[in-house]
């Protein structure tokens, strides 16, 4: 059995989908496995790891570690897996999980494998797969000279299993890092949005050129508003200022997979395709019937926006309420 | 002071990728090789850095073919950068070796102070070279970042995590700083950049040189695929009336995605 360590990262208390959808995966091939939660409320959260298979948990609750800092992140992180004696390293590929792993994997002398897709596991070894050049191609993840292979899952690709409440989760607790002088959080400034990030949204309603000007993104707040979705953006739209940058879905923007994605005036240009053609359906409204954003949709309305995302817009909200 | 830029090359967005016959890597015959975009946000904060405090020297460095590389380099130089450092290797290297490659030859170097990078390439979307780098050089990192200020010792940089929230640091002393979108807006080479760019110094290395070979990497890609092909579009017709009413319905009883 491969004792595997999974970060879990969690929100109010719980801990997030895409951590559980790794504990299910872990379990389910048979794993030893170790949790590690970070932060203040880990301790409330943690006994939720062991009913997702966790056999230990490690606790860093500490309100120095309110924010995330790598310097003294990585240090018990590092030191805490390595004490596990694990051969797999298992987290969601997080805005966070991203920048602070790959540094530990730098203090592990191993390697790391970032924003996988897939993965499955062939006996003890798992098998990961990612999408690369922008998601025009997929291929499968081997690692060399690696002690611990680490893999960075993207969210919403694997099942979760049923929690269960019997077994025994031994919780321990880690006393917290020493912040190091050199890298301080001095501000965390919150979005203007508390909508689900893009990376993580189920449902994306995003607008392009044919928007014509940033007030008209109001009709796709409407629209968004009625399907709980997040709101994205062209590079087009996100360079003339309309919306921030943080928005833009894209080659050099967010890489998205939402179950549905509905594009309103955007022409579907390579770099946008390549941040969203992952997404499981995609709508497009467009008025020009032979723009490329088609040839990547499942369902398409040759129409004025303008006309037919208000009119979309009412019909869902009659037949969802 | 003196501030390295990593660049890479990596293939043109709008190229179409092939791949290989044996199913483990993709066909280079026909790409157009471009600079990482991320990197070239990074090279412009390295020359604004520049501008904005007298006495500093911006060197770009990169890894991989040596042919290919120098002209991301050459591209470096004529935007601004002073001089440039070539580590020549074959393709393919992974983060773990390419950071190492690049710290090795950064210590050789009289000092540093900062590292920019971009945050990410749009090749491999690995997102791990400047972390592995800022480890190996015993430096803080921060990435995704899309504000720098700062002079003398104390630097600030925001880094944008989600739902466009920015964290920002307090930096002082030498740090690796990975550049996002919105950080600046890149300037262009001009002409007579283009042609003081030849005549600037450019160290060449091997991967050997540094005490490293291609084996040392740690994560290496199989069993490319291609994603599978979408059925042709469903296009709606009809008044925008009936086209909402139907697309409804199609979203939620042939697509269940409502
Ligand atoms: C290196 C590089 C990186 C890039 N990265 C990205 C990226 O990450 N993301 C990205 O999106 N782009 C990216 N781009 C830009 C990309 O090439 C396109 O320029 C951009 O995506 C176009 O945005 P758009 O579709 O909104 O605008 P346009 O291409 O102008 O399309 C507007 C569309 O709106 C339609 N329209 C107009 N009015 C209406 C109406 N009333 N009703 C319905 N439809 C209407 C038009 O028919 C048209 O199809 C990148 C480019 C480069 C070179």
């Amino acid at each position: 059995m491969a004792k595997t360590f999974i970060f879990c990262e969690f929100n109010n208390g719980k801990i997030k989908k895409g951590s559980l959808e790794l504990l299910t995966a872990a379990k389910a091939a048979g794993a030893e496995i170790t949790a590690l939660l970070i932060g203040p409320g880990s301790t409330e959260a943690a006994p939720e790891a062991g009913h997702y298979g966790a056999s230990a948990t490690f606790v860093c609750d500490s309100e120095s570690l309110k924010n995330y800092n790598p310097m003294a992140w990585s240090k018990v992180v590092s030191q805490t897996i390595k004490n596990s004696g694990c051969t797999v390293f298992l987290a969601t590929s997080s805005m966070t999980a991203k920048d602070l792993f790959p540094r530990v994997a730098a203090q592990l002398e191993t390697g790391i494998a970032s924003d996988c897709t897939d993965l499955e596991f062939n006996g003890d070894t798992p098998i990961a797969k990612k999408p690369l050049y922008a998601g025009k191609c997929k291929a499968q993840v081997n690692f060399a000279n690696s002690p611990i292979q680490m893999i960075l899952m993207r969210p919403n690709q694997l099942p979760i299993g049923e929690p269960d409440t019997g077994g025994h989760c031994e919780i321990k607790t880690l006393s917290a890092p020493e912040i190091d002088d050199r890298l301080k959080i001095t501000d965390v400034k919150k979005g203007n949005t508390d909508k689900v990030d893009l990376t993580e949204a189920n449902v994306i309603v995003s607008g392009g050129r044919g928007m014509k000007d940033a007030d008209n993104f109001k009709l796709l707040d409407e629209l968004a508003e009625t399907l709980e979705a997040t709101v994205g953006a062209s590079r087009a739209v996100a360079d003339a200022g309309w919306v921030p940058h943080s928005m833009q879905v894209g080659q050099t923007g967010k890489t998205v997979a939402p179950s549905l994605y509905i594009a309103c005036g955007i022409s579907g240009a390579i770099q946008h395709l390549a941040g969203m053609s992952g997404s499981k359906v995609i709508v497009a409204i467009n008025q020009d019937k032979d723009a490329p954003i088609f040839a990547k949709s499942n369902y398409g309305i040759v129409g004025d926006l303008f006309e037919v995302v208000p009119k979309l817009n009412e019909e869902l909200k009659s037949v969802l309420n | 002071m003196r501030i390295f830029v990593c660049v890479k090359q990596v293939p043109d967005t709008e190229t179409k990728i092939k791949i290989n016959s044996d199913g483990n890597g993709i066909d280079e015959s026909s790409i157009k090789w471009i600079v990482n975009p991320y990197d070239e946000f990074a090279i412009e904060e390295a020359l604004k850095l520049k501008e904005s405090a007298g006495e500093i020297r911006v060197t770009a460095i990169s890894i991989g073919p040596k042919k290919r590389v120098t002209d991301a380099l050459r591209t470096a130089m004529a935007m601004g950068a002073d001089d440039g450092i070539v580590i020549d290797s074959e393709d393919s290297l992974d983060p773990y070796l390419t950071a190492k490659a690049l710290s090795e030859a950064l210590k050789k170097e009289d000092s540093c102070d900062f590292i920019f990078t971009g945050k990410l390439a749009i090749d491999d979307n690995a997102s791990s070279v400047s972390q592995y780098l800022a480890e190996f050089m015993g430096i803080p990192h921060v990435t995704v970042v899309s504000s720098f200020k700062g002079s003398g010792g104390s630097y600030t940089a925001e880094r944008e995590v989600e739902g466009g929230t920015k964290e920002v640091y307090s930096i002082s002393g030498p740090a690796v700083i990975a550049a996002n979108k919105g950080l600046n807006t890149p300037r262009y080479a001009s002409l007579p950049g283009i042609m003081k760019a030849k005549k600037k110094p450019l160290k060449e290395l091997t991967l050997g040189d540094l005490g490293l070979s291609g084996a040392d990497s740690k994560v290496t890609f199989s069993n490319f695929e291609l994603p599978p092909e979408k059925p042709p579009v469903k296009f709606i017709e009809g008044e925008p009336a009936e086209q909402a009413k139907e697309l409804v319905k199609l979203l939620r009883e042939e697509a269940k995605v409502l």
